[in-house]
């Protein structure tokens, strides 16, 4: 008999055609739920685990995707974002597990703020991670919450050989400079498995949904990043 | 012919009329990337530099001259010049660029307020002769139109009728003339119309026009010794051959100001002549650019005279001079030469146009080089379309080519009866109305029942909505039948079709418009509650929707199923109907820019949709309504069975920000690439692609002089953005845009 499993995730939305968030074409999934509260978060709608969205079985979700492997081809195929999909790891590792079996690539795009079982990410291709900071002080006062998560995930990663792909998020006035991004840069090279490095400019374009959900945003007074400027910074980690 | 055609592999079409065959003895499949490709030459520099003023100035007012002593004709007009020492390709519809003609032979209605609207007045006596001895296509028509047509026209049920002008979206073979020359065309014709027997009024029919055919044959010839050249034989190196394709082209838009005149599919047949200069010395890569990028500077000046009217409802000026480029022979071997490649390089040469509307027949299969060039070319000009080689090929053969925006046809061996388009929602209203109009009251439809339904019900409207739709394909084949049986008979296109084999294959495109509203419309009643606001007629004229419901362009198959059942259901009912000549029934998805037109005569629709909103373009989900991306977008559209239902053509406009297509040029390009082949892999038909920010188009609404040759593909061709009216210009920039989350 075939099993079916009774986990059912808490899906935000979907992006059909994910061309940033991983390598070819992805379909991106948006998991409901986070635990942290980035100051410059642009998908606060999806902070809170108990507000019920789209739920649906891995099969069902597989289904779905599996619409979208004729734009894959070779590099493409699911990314699992958020919110934070770690919040939902047993949701997450179904939906992977599947996936592997039908031969779609898989890739976690995450904080790295949660537990991720062996299973998880045996059946990851890549890992994003999202490097919010690396001092624990600016850490938490950006986030919300403590580091020590993060740097278990990362072993665990490093651990199981994962291949990595790093974010950081570019704000000015607080990690727009130089220092900061060589600060990244090593921290990148005593790592193993990093393929890529990505500065991410802030934009406030979250802004209206903060309006709308009635919530304070903190980065009232922060310009969008100069896309430029950010694309100079990221000359610097080439070298 | 011996001589013209040494080096020139193949028999068969020695023999016969067949330039398939020739194209496939002797093409060279090019895979290598677009390094070799020049840049436009001193001449053509300068010219296009002329050409450019010229535009600008009849941007100003919309005309910039019309010839008012002459009407249309291959040999009406003494030969004219842009500026002859810096040109290569010579020829133009008058004696002068950018001066129209005044067709009188589809309707005179029709020419006299175009030529009113800018102040000008035909040359009396012309007129005069003209209304006293000549019936026109229009008068015609409206001898034989029923009440029932009648109603529908007016109601905007059924609209963009080639009632009262050229048909168009006939493509002649205008590549015989360069290959055979035309005393070898006007031999075979005379060799057919022996053989045609009196037996019965079609034949008889058929006899006067091959007749017909082979006068214009000779007034072609005429024409091309006008400027110099005689073209009784065939072409004897590429200069010559692009000359003599084009002359053939030139008397055809001379003759006829059909909606869409398009070219058909020359760049490969052309690279033969090319490549065989190149070899021989006698052409360098500079010279082949420039013979390409001269013909398509021809191409972008031509013109018909329209109303305002016409420019309003298809936003700008559009001519469809249509060119298929690529495809493949078969599975392994791509038509793929040089020469799609300078074709798409005049949109760097000369900057992105309109015109002509650059079509690729896109396969996976195609060479990667290739296909990565497109992409590039797209995402810096949005001036090409997509189509889908895989659908059209096992239906056409591997020498098709697209007519308009979505047509296809054996190049030579198919013609088509262009009919536009149905108004499927507003049809929808109908049958809630019992076919009462929503906006003027006006029984349009009879024998329909008014529903009386508080709250609407899924079954029952469906069931009504499919006594409707028999109703209108009844009303819409008649008004079809009777508009081509008077074409032929009153304007018939005695060039192009003395380009098709004589026994040509005819088809009769119907189209459907308002799409995605009807399958949103079904699927409100279906899984929301939906109820009618009536006036004191009875007759809706807004909903109250209550509840959620699935919608077209988000890959559900609740709302997908009802959209496919409502085609095919469509297309049964025209099926149904005997069609004048035997033509074979097609349809399209396909709106043009009447989207905008359409939805102004539409009332609100249960979907949510208020009174007087647009539609969607062609086939596309309602805007801002596809929430799960792109590709769920696509997927939507690509269920719609191109086979056996809509094969006249599926349109799709697809708009995405740059940002969103990838983090460089390179991934964008092979991004774009990796969507194409996704989609098309799909069975899908048509892709418009567009890659721009919505602020640019909001900037360029508000500061036209900063953007002179802004070009954004709306439904099945490109337009100049600045050329639409504020209310194209808006619909425009609601679509939907991919951005990046």
């Amino acid at each position: 008999m075939k099993k079916i499993s009774k986990i059912v995730g808490n899906i935000a939305s979907f992006e059909s055609m994910g061309l940033v968030d991983g390598p070819g074409v992805r379909f991106v999934v948006f998991l409901q739920g986070c635990p942290l509260r980035c100051a410059y978060c642009h998908n606060p709608e999806m902070w809170n685990a108990s507000s019920k969205k789209i739920e649906m079985s891995p099969e069902e979700l597989v289904e779905k995707i599996k619409r979208y492997r004729p734009y894959f081809k070779g590099e493409g195929g699911v990314t699992m974002s958020g919110g934070e999909p770690l919040l939902q790891a047993d949701f997450v590792t179904e939906v992977f597990k599947l996936c592997k079996k039908e031969g779609i690539h898989t890739c976690l795009d995450t904080s790295g703020f949660g537990n991720a079982s062996d299973q998880l990410l045996d059946n990851t291709d890549l890992v994003i991670l999202d490097v919010k900071e690396l001092d624990d002080d600016k850490y938490f006062s950006l986030v919300g919450q403590k580091m020590d998560k993060f740097r278990i995930f990362l072993h665990k990663c490093q651990e199981k050989n994962k291949k990595l792909w790093l974010r950081q998020v570019i704000v000015p006035g607080y990690n727009d400079t130089k220092e900061s991004v060589f600060k990244l840069n090593n921290f990148a090279k005593d790592l193993k498995n990093v393929e890529k490095i990505e500065l991410l400019p802030y934009h406030d374009m979250a802004k209206k949904k903060y309006e709308a959900l009635g919530i304070a945003y903190k980065l009232q007074d922060v310009p969008n990043m100069d896309v430029r400027k950010c694309k100079q910074l990221e000359k610097l980690l080439k070298n | 012919m011996q001589e013209a055609w040494t080096g020139f592999k193949g028999t068969k079409w020695k023999n016969e009329i067949d330039v398939s065959d020739f194209i496939l003895n002797n093409y060279k499949e090019y895979k290598g990337d677009d390094k070799f490709l020049q840049g436009a030459s001193p001449k053509t520099a300068k010219l296009w530099q002329k050409c450019e003023k010229l535009l600008a100035e009849e941007a100003k007012t919309g005309l910039l001259d019309v010839e008012l002593h002459a009407i249309s004709g291959i040999n009406t007009f003494a030969p004219g010049y842009i500026d002859k020492q810096n040109e290569v390709i010579f020829g133009l519809q008058t004696d002068a660029p950018l001066k129209r003609i005044v067709n009188l032979y589809g309707g005179t209605r029709m020419a006299e307020k175009a030529l009113a609207a800018y102040d000008k007045k035909l040359d009396p006596t012309i007129e005069r002769h003209f209304l006293e001895y000549r019936k026109t296509h229009n008068d015609g028509v409206y001898d034989a139109y029923t009440p029932e047509i009648r109603k529908a026209r007016t109601a905007g049920l059924l609209t963009g009728l080639p009632d009262s002008y050229g048909r168009g979206r006939i493509i002649g073979d205008y590549r015989r003339v360069a290959l055979y020359g035309v005393d070898f065309l006007i031999q075979q014709k005379q060799k057919d119309k022996l053989g045609i027997d009196v037996s019965c009024e079609e034949n008889i029919r058929l006899r006067e026009e091959v007749s017909e055919q082979i006068k214009a044959l000779e007034e072609l010839k005429k024409m091309a010794f006008g400027y110099g050249f005689d073209i009784s034989g065939p072409a004897k190196n590429a200069r010559e051959a692009v000359q003599w394709l084009y002359f053939a082209y030139l008397a055809s838009v001379k003759e006829n100001n059909g909606a869409a005149m398009s070219l058909g599919r020359t760049s490969t047949f052309l690279d033969v002549f090319i490549e065989r200069d190149i070899k021989n010395g006698l052409l360098s890569e500079q010279d082949a650019q420039e013979l390409v990028d001269q013909f398509i500077i021809k191409l972008r000046l031509v013109r018909h005279l329209r109303t305002p009217d016409y420019d309003v409802i298809f936003g700008g000026d559009p001519t469809w001079v249509t060119e298929s480029i690529a495809g493949m022979v078969d599975e392994k071997k791509s038509l793929v030469t040089k020469t799609s490649f300078r074709y798409l390089q005049t949109l760097i040469n000369l900057k992105p146009s309109p015109e002509p509307n650059l079509t690729v027949l896109w396969s996976e299969n195609l060479p990667t080089n290739f296909k990565k060039f497109c992409a590039k070319i797209s995402i810096l000009t949005d001036a090409i379309q997509y189509e889908g080689d895989e659908v059209m090929r096992p239906l056409y053969g591997n020498d098709y080519a697209i007519a308009c925006c979505v047509s296809a046809m054996t190049v030579g061996k198919q013609m088509q009866f262009f009919g536009a388009r149905c108004n499927l929602a507003k049809a929808l209203l109908y049958s809630i109305n019992g076919g009462e109009d929503e906006m003027s009251g006006v029984q349009v439809v009879d024998g329909l029942e008014k529903c009386t339904d508080e709250v609407l019900n899924f079954s029952k409207v469906m069931k009504n909505y499919k006594k409707t739709l028999e109703k209108v394909a009844k009303t819409y084949v008649d008004a079809m039948n009777i508009i081509h049986f008077m074409h032929d008979k009153y304007a018939y296109e005695r060039e192009q079709m003395a380009l098709h084999d004589t026994f040509v294959q005819r088809l009769m495109a119907f189209g459907a418009a308002g799409f995605s509203v009807v399958a949103d419309s079904l699927s409100a009643i279906k899984y929301a509650k939906v109820t009618p606001v009536r006036n004191e007629n009875g007759v809706a004229i807004d909903f109250k929707i209550e509840g959620d419901f699935p919608k077209f362009g988000n890959d559900d198959d609740r709302v997908d199923k009802l959209a496919v059942e409502v085609a095919q259901f469509f297309f049964n009912c025209l099926q149904k109907h005997k069609l004048y000549r035997n033509a074979k029934h097609t349809l399209s998805i396909l709106t043009i820019t009447s989207n905008v037109m359409y939805g102004k005569k539409t009332g609100a629709t249960p979907d949510g949709r208020k009174a007087g909103q647009a539609f969607a373009p062609g086939a596309n989900p309602m805007h801002n309504r596809d929430i799960n991306g792109a590709l769920a977008s696509l997927n939507s559209v690509a269920k719609i069975p191109y086979q056996n239902c809509c094969q006249d053509g599926i349109s799709n406009t697809f708009s995405i920000v740059p940002d969103a297509l990838g983090h460089d040029e390179k991934a964008r390009v092979e991004n774009l690439v990796q969507i194409l082949d996704g989609y098309f892999a799909q069975n899908a038909q048509h892709l418009n692609v567009n890659v721009l920010n919505r602020d640019l188009l909001i900037d360029a609404m508000n500061n036209p002089w900063k953007y002179p040759s802004l070009t954004i593909r709306v439904s099945g061709y490109a337009v100049n953005f600045n050329r639409l009216s504020r209310a194209h210009q808006q619909e425009v920039i609601d679509r939907t845009f991919h951005e990046k989350r």
